[in-house]
């Protein structure tokens, strides 16, 4: 698994890859001013002195964005610093306000922690650190560059892998997992069509055994697909000019950008061209102390996270494991099942109705949806899953409750009473539709005298014809049975 | 305005507060004694319409009743240019910011505005208040009114020389090195560097981030006390402002009891006989009105400047790193690319100073010489630190020149950065330490029978002592006049 087999030669390589993954976490305003951090705004609308690096300006720091650095860490099982440090990354471009980025060099605020994957290897975190966002520079409107800094000043954390991932595949559990943690604890959304997520890789290859060989760093990879991509492609690249045998090809120490329309990497920035970025404490800061009793509260405070509720759906509920991980990879689903099952012992149907026709109608309103938008309520399809269960809907009137509650927001109860769903039950009533049904079957019945069960169907079929879909279908069952074999 | 009546703000305040002057009235004949004064260089930017529009508020507001009127009502205050006042012009003394308007007012002018004062107008300054004469500002050196062919010190120059011209009874300057209380020497008026804290910097345009603090000029210790209880306090903005309450005047009647501590280091070699006598004549002044005087030991003061201009560059070479040409100020298109623009911005904009110290702090900072300049630097500002601590056990605060010669000659020094920079070498350990510290006049020194130059005596107190050091300066200032010496009107001043 850990190998990558040479297409022209046939050796097998080891690929050695680590993640730099940058989140955006969810706070209302930016890192260091009051700013609203907020996506898709007007350019510069949400920008001041601090964000747009006026002379004299200073930053003051976000208290929530580090109770949610600190969430996502401890979430992670890192180690957190009693105290941590600002410095400044010094470099100019014309995204970048101040000259600098307030970043965390030498004294992040966390060290270690880390992920296990599926197949029990455990990736592990060299540290996490918090820093602002630059601004975004526009190069494809005219001969002009615009700058947008709406985003300059959101805060940052920064979670760095040690070289442990030997696959494309590893690499995108690692970081489906690594979203999957940051979203359970509310740091960050990780859209990374919003760019609130961002990865880097870096990545090398060598023969099993060997030392490290030059490692290249990937950019440029807005979804996880291709980040999957680039490394694959990039693998196969480190092989082939290692196997060429000419010095001139071997791969050197430089940033390459990954092309997502032909899946290829390109170099971007040669090492020679590296910014040596003076970092130095950022004076205008005081040292980030965490109180341990405010440490101890958001550790309280944690979530169940997605990998022990996966266990738990299995063990708890019997669930299979698709289920369970389809339902707890978001913490909105998941919280939403546990609410919904509460008291019922109709958790496998539940899981259905939520993974099923839920999950779809909120896909329909777009990738940014929310199960809230659509206006169920958990306690609210539990009630609709129980009418079915007692035999008052029947599945099909069910989907049709649940489509009525989305639009209307009206309770399952109310919709069926409305809608005129609620199944027939009466025993007059269900007899003489099926007399009427009956009527010129004899062959259907002598069939059924002769335990030939095929006839049953179609004359089902009729009675809910009769009954615009009310008649309880176990119930008619029966009454046709019993009609047939009996006096018939 | 006569000139003399601007040397007392608190007298200027009261007067306008009873209605025997106006705001307005006031505002005009600084207006006036600014333009009288324009030889001097000592203002950059005079935008009189806002002045005088701001004069009439106060005398309106004053009319209604409707708010108590602040401590400094009416006073015309002078600002340095690199302090930010909403849509007012800010060159911090470069060409590079030219007709920049700050979007916001700095915490310290808001609070000035607050207590009804009249910005009056920016001050020079050399550029990015890089410099110890003011000759280092790209609109020309501002001049000592003690003498036009000498410079006011620096780098709040024009700050200085507005008060010790009498064209404003406040000012306020900014200290990183001594930038307040060389110039505040040289001029002969008092000049006061809060601890490290105690005054806001947000809306100081930032030279040496970690040494940096907006402090007052002006005529006497009382009214650097009644300007000082308006700018200090803590300020959100601001994270490395202090959690104190504002600075306050202390009672004290005299001198009797305090302990003041000599440290021999600044009464070494390089001083100027002149300034020697005159510090010495007030160390005997302070001890016959009841002050035991106690040698200390500062060991490390040898290594301050070289400490210094490691630490102040590091922090300007990126605080100076947002005049790239992106967002403000001037830009030159250089060869049209990114980078072309900034250099090309940058190369025009900045001075030869501004670029060396960049330059140099670029280098400090640099992987490969990062630990060996700036570790190393940051590693003898804390023994710095530490002389003091243990210096304070044995005394209340300590006395020694503030500078160790008189106003040096107009060109004197600019062609040896080295000597330019031995200017600030007695003022740059109380930035290096965090330390209060102020200067007072204390005497002249006579350069030729026309030509008086002013001496400053300078007082360094432990951190958050800033209401104990202005106290007993203020026991001084009532028992001496040298801080009511003026300079000679002008016109009477023969050449050197």
């Amino acid at each position: 698994m850990s190998e990558v087999l040479s297409k022209t030669s046939g050796v097998a390589w080891t690929p050695v890859i680590g993640l730099e993954v940058h989140c955006q976490l969810a706070t209302k305003s930016k890192l260091f001013c009051g700013c609203a951090n907020e996506f898709g705004a007007a350019p510069n609308t949400h920008v001041c002195p601090v964000c747009s690096g006026q002379p004299g300006a200073l930053p003051v720091m976000n208290a929530r964005a580090l109770e949610l650095a600190l969430s996502a860490a401890l979430a992670l099982d890192c180690d957190i610093a009693p105290w941590s440090k600002f410095d400044r990354k010094n470099y100019f471009y014309c995204d970048l306000p101040k000259g600098y980025q307030i970043s965390q060099f030498d004294k992040p605020y966390c060290t270690g922690g880390g992920v296990e994957l599926a197949s029990g290897k455990r990736i592990h975190l060299t540290r996490i650190h918090l820093e602002d966002d630059a601004g975004k520079a526009i190069h494809d409107r005219g001969p002009h560059t615009f700058v947008d800094l709406n985003r300059a000043g959101i805060p940052l954390i920064e979670s760095v892998t040690e070289p442990e991932l030997a696959s494309a595949d590893e690499a995108f559990e690692y970081l489906t997992l690594l979203k999957e943690v940051f979203q359970y604890v509310g740091a960050s959304d990780c859209d990374m069509e919003k760019g609130s997520l961002r990865c880097d890789v870096n990545i090398s290859v060598r023969l099993p055994g060997e030392e490290l060989r030059t490692k290249v760093e990937l950019k440029n990879l807005n979804s996880f697909r291709n980040v999957k991509a680039a490394i694959d492609f990039e693998i196969q690249r480190q092989i082939e000019a290692w196997e060429s045998g000419d010095e001139s090809k071997y791969p050197v120490q430089e940033t390459r950008l990954f092309d997502p329309n032909r899946g290829v990497t390109r170099t971007m920035r040669a090492k020679e061209d590296a910014h040596d970025y003076r970092y130095f404490p950022d004076p205008d800061l005081p040292v980030l102390r965490v109180d341990p009793a405010e440490l101890e509260e958001l550790r309280r405070a944690l979530p169940e996270l997605p990998a022990a509720r996966r266990a738990r759906y299995v063990a708890e509920f019997g669930l299979s494991e698709y289920d369970a991980d389809v339902l707890a990879a978001e913490r909105e689903v998941s919280d939403f099942f546990e609410r919904a099952v509460v008291g019922t012992d109709q958790v496998k149907e539940t899981a259905n109705w939520i993974t099923n026709e839920l999950s779809a109608a909120r896909n329909e309103r777009g990738p940014d949806a929310s199960l809230a938008e659509l206006g169920v309520t958990p306690e609210g399809l539990a009630e609709m899953v129980a009418l079915v269960a007692a035999g008052t809907l029947s599945k099909a009137a069910g989907r049709k409750v649940l489509a009525a509650m989305i639009e209307t927001n009206k309770s399952a109860k109310v919709l069926v009473a409305e809608l005129g769903l609620e199944q027939v039950q009466d025993t007059g009533q269900l007899e003489a539709w099926c007399r009427e049904a009956l009527v010129g079957q004899e062959q259907a019945i002598a069939d059924l005298k002769d335990g030939k069960q095929k006839a049953i169907g179609a004359l089902i079929g009729q009675v809910m014809k009769a009954s615009g879909g009310k008649a309880d279908p176990s119930k008619t069952r029966e009454i046709l049975m019993k009609l047939a074999l009996g006096d018939g | 305005m006569k000139r003399e009546s601007a040397r007392d703000a608190g007298a200027l305040a009261a007067s306008v507060i009873a209605g025997e002057r106006s705001a307005l009235d006031v505002a005009r004949s600084t207006l006036d004694s600014i333009e009288e004064a324009s030889e001097l260089n000592a203002f950059l930017s005079v935008e009189a319409d806002a002045v005088l529009e701001r004069a009439r508020e106060l005398d309106a507001s004053l009319a209604a009743g409707t708010e108590t009127p602040g401590a400094l009502f009416g006073v015309p205050v002078a600002l340095k240019a690199n302090l930010c006042l909403k849509g007012r012009e800010l060159t911090c003394g470069s060409q590079l910011l030219r007709g920049y308007r700050p979007p916001y007012t700095a915490t310290v002018v808001q609070r000035l505005l607050d207590a009804g004062a009249i910005p009056i107008a920016t001050t020079n300054m050399d550029e990015f208040a890089m410099g110890s004469s003011g000759e280092n500002s790209s609109f020309g050196p501002t001049l000592n009114p003690w003498c036009t062919e000498y410079t006011p010190g620096g780098s709040s120059s024009g700050s200085a020389v507005a008060v010790s011209a009498g064209i404003t009874p406040l000012a306020l300057g900014s200290d990183t090195g001594g930038s307040v209380r060389q110039p505040a020497a040289l001029c002969g008026v008092s000049g006061f560097k809060p601890t490290y804290g105690r005054v806001s910097r947000y809306g100081l345009v930032a030279f040496g981030s970690s040494l940096d603090q907006v402090s007052p000029f002006a005529n006497n210790v009382r009214d650097l006390e009644l300007i000082s209880s308006v700018i200090s306090g803590r300020d959100r903005m601001d994270s490395t402002s202090l959690d104190r309450a504002p600075i306050r005047s202390a009672a004290r009647e005299d001198l009797k009891g305090l302990r003041v501590g000599i440290p021999a280091e600044a009464f070494g070699d390089g001083l100027d006989d002149g300034v020697r006598a005159c510090v010495e004549a007030a160390l005997e002044q302070v001890r016959s009105m009841g002050a035991e005087s106690v040698p200390v030991s500062l060991p490390h003061s040898e290594h301050a400047v070289a400490t210094y201009y490691v630490v102040a560059t590091a922090e300007a070479s990126s605080n100076l790193a947002r005049f790239d040409g992106v967002r403000f100020g001037q830009r030159e298109d250089g060869d049209g690319s990114l980078a072309g623009m900034m250099a090309a911005t940058r190369e025009a904009g900045f001075g030869d100073e501004v670029k060396r110290r960049i330059l140099l702090g670029t280098h400090v900072l640099s992987s490969g010489y990062y630990e060996a300049w700036y570790g190393r630097a940051q590693r003898v500002r804390t023994l710095i630190r530490n002389d003091y601590e243990r210096a304070f056990e044995s005394c209340d605060l300590i006395l020694c020149p503030t500078s160790p010669t008189p106003a040096f000659r107009l060109g004197e020094r600019t062609a040896d950065p080295v000597a330019m920079y031995l200017s600030d070498i007695l003022t740059v350990p109380a930035n290096l330490a965090g330390l209060p510290a102020l200067s007072t006049p204390c005497g002249t020194v006579e350069i030729s029978d026309s030509v008086q130059l002013p001496v400053g005596l300078q007082w360094i107190g432990p951190a958050l002592a800033d209401e104990e050091l202005l106290a007993a300066a203020r026991c001084f200032q009532a028992e001496t006049d040298f801080h009511l010496a003026t300079p000679p009107t002008r016109g009477e001043q023969a050449p050197a």
